[in-house]
């Protein structure tokens, strides 16, 4: 499609031609439009590639039924009405051989559009889209929580979170709006170019649905079961998305950044990634201070928590208990034999609590994170507990 | 067509006959207000704010008190002879109507019974083989009904099928049998036998509810099946939960008719109230028929 | 059984008609008579209409530009889904119940609804329904709570099952509003069935009464499904359950089968009744017989039919297995059949007529074009591949706004139109009648066209918030919603302005309000007596006109 090249994802369209357009479009259908820069962005996978063109065939077809349907009305609005004197005639069923041709006559025609000319293309890009297995190169895990996303690589290990990273002032319009604004987040899923990536989808808490337009791909990720959809980049490049499923409160704000490089620097992405990782795991064995868990803890509460319970730690009630003077934060660390007590703190944070939106923690923090955010929590955000739990020590209860 | 027949007939009689058109009654809208109560009282009960259960009790009181004026206003209108074919007729296309309606009901759960054992408890089984990666390594090579207590379920017995349920089938079919000998009775206006075909009727009626009652308690503490017992528990309560429900209201209303005909209401000819019932007694055993059949047989 | 014993009865219940009916409040709260309780249901869906649409607009100003205005998100789901709900079931569904409770006795030469009493309960379940719906919102100012449901319309689970206070609510809404379609439906079908003037063969039934059949039939075999859905998701939220829970076995997307199971059929028994509508309007203002009287009633029971196997086209995206994905798009697509067959008959009734465009005819054209618009995008959704894009983004939400909008709300405006003259007795003011359609069906295209070039664009619906390359679409779909929620206004004034038709010294119509008008109803004075057909007229005399009878 070259003329989609026309559509400039960044810059928003200057609003005269989108009001014309919007004036076009009340003398238009949608459809006469679709050519031009309001249709799909511009496809960077096979299948993406294909849902284009079945898109812009279909919306042809419609197009051509719905300006001869509604040619004939129109005339016939015109040519008989009663102001130009027109004598109604009195047929209320097709007579004789002649009609019935013309009555069925639209009706074949559909029948072909739908089951032939519609249905056939219909048809293979399913079948494409549904085969993930053949030749795949790689697997990706995509888990969907409220309201981030989890990036898994079973292959190399990989595994980390990718939080929005718009600052919630330009949301509340405190601060000017960055260009990517919604579109960006702090850890960007990278993947190879021209490779066929089997991702497999799948959800902790609610539905949330993962979502690339340019991929052309867009499936549910279920709590509890697996869904696989396939992508194989043709272009370098930054794609972004959304999820697509009404999963709760900030449902708008959990997007999808992709960037896709060439084999050799998504190679390098790779070991730097493992390293990162060895280094995290690493200071779970150490001691570490309070201060040092604190500032630590202070940015993952920020990152993990504060949408629900807030920065301040005040919470949402109902909904999103306040952790600022809670009965279980400030409750037991641990057993005296360093055990978990069920519902304490700790447990909450590692486990979570079923049929909320706190979630289990255990899976998607490291034991120095949990470790710092815990400590945060018990001695910031009002509370002064005093103690302070060691990533060895949550290494232990895993 | 026939309906029409019916119509003809009646503007025939005489030209001034008329279809009767109640009048104006506050029965529905309290009923609505009472309902109204029993709602908003649950809703508050379980989301445990404390006038909850008052609010539900008077909610309750309206609804029955409303229910019996009303029937007891039907009954008085059916005597003093304000319905004739004409709206018996439409009575019973109401009364199919909303069978039909309560079908649809069950269907919706034995639709999620044929789910569950056909698609989702298989899906979560096979998840290794079709993605060669699962959430749940320990969920494997189960069977129905096993395998209904789901990949985090609780471990539970299975209800049998050749126990209490297979009498409460013998049960429910004799009674099924003794509301017909009833109605044959009324049609050949033999009272004695159609008081005793419709006691009958009860008595097994009652007896099945019993027995469900006794299958219930022994689930709970010796089986340990329970709702919470995955959705095998969850699939079983709620078909025969419902079930039992349908069969205690068939109960009562058998019961009211019961009344009426030893107060020796109802002809041969124009007998609406019993044979609505007696519909909606055969519906309730074709019901546990099905549930027989899917829940505790198969 | 003899009449002997009824007479006497019965003489004396005529006797004392009218000095029966209690006056005030309390004749509407125990009113048996179908006309008053189908200006009940009439009046009610007006009001929440403007609720459901209040709501929305509040929605359409937060979404003028980028960045939270004026709500929370928390908030701002809760908007969506309620205005969904109202629109729906509080709105749409009664004003076509309003309808057959008006017409179908009128059409049919019946004196009144088979069940009176059952059909004033049908009304009076809704007004609670409508409070369970947004109390919450009430509730959760004083600390209740925490607002209404805040799922969307759907209510998918586990989202729905995480959820607070307003789903219970919405369940127990839902619940009281399926008995009322029930009892309503029931009613419609025993009085087509058992009310109709003698000679009126089904094939004689004017085409209005054949939408609402079909439409009653489908409401009693979907809309309990939905109440199971919503029962089990009850117990899984109150109860233990696991019906929607992998862990015990169940799936989320069984409540989703379950849901559409009724959420699609539910979008033909909302059009239904404005389908058997068309023709006559047309038909009228055409002052020439409809076409295809059989072609359609096959179309509308083939619909009927085929509605109930389509269902999962809804989730093309929650991974079903491939041969469903093919049988749910073909089976789809053949809907668009008995569609065309719809459309072709409709533009064949006005072919070759002598038409004039009073606004009724106007709404009825509009509602063809726009709702072909509906159709035919719905056409290309049905497509899975092409669908995978469309999915949960604002296309979708322009396709049903054509459908539900432009197809129901303003198919329903066509019929208000028209009946209003038989209804209150007075011609209601053409001049703004004619300014409402204008202002409606431009400033609802401003409003919804833009949508179908976000949808593609890739803006997903539910969000409160959105990325700046939307920006423009948005501020003209808003300013768009603004004009069309306005001009709504000129609508209710209307209304109450024929309603009061005798203090404002407006012409008086005549029992055949207007010139090509055919039917039943037509013989009748405007407005028709209390009793309508005290006496059914007898069609086996050929010199009684038969309404249907020149499309048959
Ligand atoms: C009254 C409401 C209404 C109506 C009538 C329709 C009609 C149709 N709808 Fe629509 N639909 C909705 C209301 C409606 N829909 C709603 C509310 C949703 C979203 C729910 C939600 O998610 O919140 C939805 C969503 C929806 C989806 C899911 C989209 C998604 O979420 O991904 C799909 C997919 O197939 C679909 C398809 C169709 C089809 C095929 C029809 C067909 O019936 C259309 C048939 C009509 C035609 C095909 C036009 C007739 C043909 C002509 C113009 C004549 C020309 C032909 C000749 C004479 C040659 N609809
Ligand atoms: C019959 C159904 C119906 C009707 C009539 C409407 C009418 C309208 N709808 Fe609605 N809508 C739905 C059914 C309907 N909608 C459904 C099913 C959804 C999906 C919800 C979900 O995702 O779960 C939806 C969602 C929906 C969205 C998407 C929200 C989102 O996904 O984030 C939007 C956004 O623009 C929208 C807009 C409108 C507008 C502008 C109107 C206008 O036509 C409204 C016209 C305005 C008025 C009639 C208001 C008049 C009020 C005044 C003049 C103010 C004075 C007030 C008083 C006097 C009280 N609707
Ligand atoms: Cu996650 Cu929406
Ligand atoms: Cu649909």
């Amino acid at each position: 499609m070259k003329t989609t090249h026309r559509f400039v994802r960044h810059r928003p369209p200057r609003a005269l031609p989108a009001i014309l357009a919007a004036l076009a479009a009340l003398v238009l259908p949608a459809t006469a439009l679709a050519d031009y820069s309001w249709n799909f962005p511009p496809p960077v996978t096979p299948i993406a590639r294909d849902t284009l063109n079945i898109h812009n065939e279909f919306m042809l077809i419609i197009t051509g039924i719905f300006v001869v349907v509604f040619a004939i009305m129109t005339y016939s609005m015109i040519k008989h009405r009663k102001s130009l004197g027109h004598q109604p005639a009195k047929f209320t069923g097709p007579t004789g051989r002649l009609q019935w041709i013309w009555a069925l006559v639209p009706f074949a025609i559909l029948l072909f559009i739908d089951f032939v000319v519609m249905g056939i293309p219909a048809f293979h890009a399913v079948i494409e889209m549904e085969d993930t297995k053949t030749k795949a190169d790689m697997v990706l895990k995509v888990t969907g929580m409220q309201w981030k996303w989890q990036y898994e690589y079973p292959e190399s290990g990989i595994k980390f979170i990718s939080n929005m990273s718009t600052p919630r002032d330009q949301i509340a319009n405190k601060e000017a709006k960055g260009e990517n604004y919604l579109l960006e987040v702090d850890n960007e899923v990278v993947l190879p170019v021209d490779k066929k990536v089997r991702v497999l989808i799948t959800a902790t808490d609610v539905i949330h649905t993962w979502w690339v337009p340019q991929f052309g791909v867009k499936r549910d990720a279920v709590p509890g079961f697996l869904r696989e959809i396939w992508v194989k980049i043709e272009k370098p490049g930054v794609y972004r998305g959304q999820c697509a499923e009404l999963c709760g409160k900030d449902h708008g704000f959990m997007p999808v950044v992709v960037r896709a490089v060439p084999e050799p620097e998504y190679a390098a992405w790779v070991e730097k990634k493992k390293a990162e990782q060895e280094a995290a795991t690493a200071g779970s064995d150490k001691t570490w201070s309070k201060d040092e868990l604190l500032t630590k803890g202070k940015d993952v509460y920020e990152k993990q928590c504060a949408v629900c319970h807030q920065p301040d730690g005040k919470g949402m009630p109902p909904a999103f208990p306040a952790l600022s003077g809670s009965k279980i934060v400030l409750g037991a660390l641990l057993s005296p034999e360093g055990k978990l007590i069920k519902d304490s703190h700790v447990d909450r944070v590692l486990n979570g609590k079923d049929g909320t939106a706190m979630q289990s923690f255990k899976g998607t923090l490291n034991d120095v994170e949990l470790a710092a955010v815990i400590t945060y929590e018990r001695n910031a955000l009002g509370n002064s507990k005093g103690d302070l739990i060691q990533p060895a020590q949550i290494k232990a209860l895993r | 067509m026939a309906q029409t027949q019916a119509a003809i007939e009646t503007t025939h009689h005489s030209n001034h006959s008329h279809y009767f058109v109640p009048q104006p009654s506050l029965y529905p809208f309290i009923l609505s207000g009472g309902m109204f109560l029993l709602a908003l009282g649950f809703i508050l009960q379980m989301n445990k704010f404390s006038p909850g259960g008052w609010i539900m009790l008077a909610g309750t009181g309206v609804i029955l008190t409303v229910v019996v004026r009303w029937f007891g206003r039907i009954i008085h209108e059916s005597q003093s002879g304000s319905y004739r074919e004409w709206e018996d007729k439409s009575f019973r296309y109401g009364m199919i109507w909303f069978i039909l309606s309560e079908v649809a009901f069950f269907a919706a759960f034995f639709g999620a019974l044929f789910y569950v054992r056909n698609i989702s408890v298989p899906d979560l089984l096979t998840m290794l083989p079709r993605h060669d990666f699962t959430l749940y390594p320990e969920y494997k090579d189960l069977v129905w009904p096993a395998s209904g207590g789901g990949p985090k379920g609780i471990a539970f017995t299975p209800m049998g099928a050749w126990g209490i349920p297979a009498i409460n089938t013998a049960l429910l079919l004799s009674s099924g049998a003794t509301i017909t000998w009833a109605h044959w009775a009324l049609l050949k206006g033999n009272r004695a036998q159609l008081n005793l075909g419709l006691f009958l009727t009860i008595a097994l009626g009652v007896t099945f509810l019993g027995f469900q009652g006794y299958e219930y308690y022994h689930a709970y503490t010796e089986l340990g099946l329970t709702m919470g017992a995955g959705v095998y528990g969850a699939t079983f309560f709620m078909l025969t939960g419902f079930h039992g429900f349908h069969v205690t209201l068939g109960t009562i209303m058998l019961i009211v008719v019961y009344g009426r005909c030893l107060k020796g209401h109802f002809t041969a000819e124009r007998h609406f109230a019993f044979e609505g019932v007696a519909w909606y007694w055969h519906f309730v055993d074709v019901v546990w028929l099905g549930l027989f059949i899917m829940v505790y047989w198969l | 059984m003899s009449h002997a014993t009824t007479a006497p009865h019965e003489t004396k219940h005529d006797a004392q008609h009218d000095t029966h009916y209690p006056g005030g409040i309390l004749r509407w709260l125990t009113t048996t008579n179908h006309k008053d309780i189908g200006s009940m249901y009439l009046t009610f869906a007006l009001i929440m209409f403007f609720v459901g649409g209040a709501m929305i607009l509040a929605v359409r100003v937060e979404l003028f530009q980028p960045g939270l205005q004026l709500m929370q998100p928390e908030f701002f789901n809760q908007l969506i889904g309620i205005h969904a709900l109202v629109m729906i079931f509080a709105a749409l569904m009664p004003a076509a119940t309003g309808f057959a409770n008006w017409q179908i006795p009128l059409m049919i030469g019946a004196p009144d609804m088979a069940l009176p009493r059952i059909n004033n309960w049908g009304f009076w379940l809704l007004p609670p329904a409508a409070i369970l719906l947004t109390l919450p919102f009430l509730l959760a100012v004083f600390g209740i709570g925490d607002g209404a449901l805040a799922t969307g319309w759907t209510m998918y689970a586990p989202l729905s099952v995480q959820g607070g206070i307003g789903v219970d609510f919405a369940i127990f809404a839902i619940h009281i509003l399926g008995i009322s379609s029930i009892l309503g439906s029931i009613n419609v079908i025993v009085t087509i069935f058992n009310l109709r003037a003698p000679g009126m063969t089904m094939m004689k039934l004017p085409i209005f009464c054949w939408g609402w059949l079909i439409t009653a039939f489908l409401l009693i075999a979907t809309i309990p499904v939905l109440a199971g859905a919503v029962t089990m998701l009850l117990t899984d939220r109150h109860f233990g359950t696991h019906f929607f829970n992998a862990a015990g076995g169940g799936d989320p997307i069984l409540f989703q089968h379950l849901f559409w199971f009724f959420g699609h059929p539910e979008v033909y028994i909302l059009l239904l009744p404005l389908w058997g509508l068309m023709p006559h309007v047309l038909a009228t203002f055409s002052r020439k017989p409809m076409y295809g009287y059989k072609a359609q009633v096959y179309s509308f029971i083939a619909i009927g039919l085929l509605s109930v196997v389509v269902w999962a086209h809804h989730f093309f995206t929650a991974g079903l297995p491939v041969p469903a994905l093919l049988y749910f798009m073909y089976s789809t697509m053949a809907i668009s059949l008995p569609l065309a067959v719809l459309f072709f008959c409709w533009i064949a009734t006005m072919w070759k007529g002598a038409m004039s465009f009073e606004t009724p005819m106007l709404f009825a054209q509009g509602f063809i074009i726009m709702f072909g618009v509906a159709g035919l995008t719905g056409l290309v959704l049905a497509d899975v591949a092409a669908d995978a894009q469309y999915h949960h983004s604002y296309f979708v939400i322009a396709h049903f706004h054509y459908a539900l909008f432009a197809g129901g709300i303003m198919g329903v405006m066509t019929g208000v139109y028209y009946w209003l003259p038989k209804w209150t007795g007075y011609m209601y003011d053409e001049k703004l009648g004619k300014l409402h359609f204008w202002l409606t069906a431009i400033s609802f295209n401003l409003t919804f066209m833009p949508q179908f070039f976000l949808g593609l664009a890739g803006m997903p619906r539910r969000i409160p918030d959105y990325a700046l390359q939307f920006t423009e679409f948005n501020a003209i779909s808003t300013v768009g919603a603004l004009i069309l929620g306005f001009s709504q206004l000129i609508f209710a004034w209307n209304i109450w302005q024929c309603a009061r038709g005798r203090q404002n010294g407006l012409t008086p119509a005549e029992g055949r309000a207007w010139e090509g008008a055919e039917g039943l109803e037509w013989e009748l004075s405007s407005p028709p007596p209390h009793h309508s057909w005290e006496i059914q007229p007898d069609l086996r005399q050929p010199d009684l006109r038969e309404p249907a009878a020149r499309g048959a």
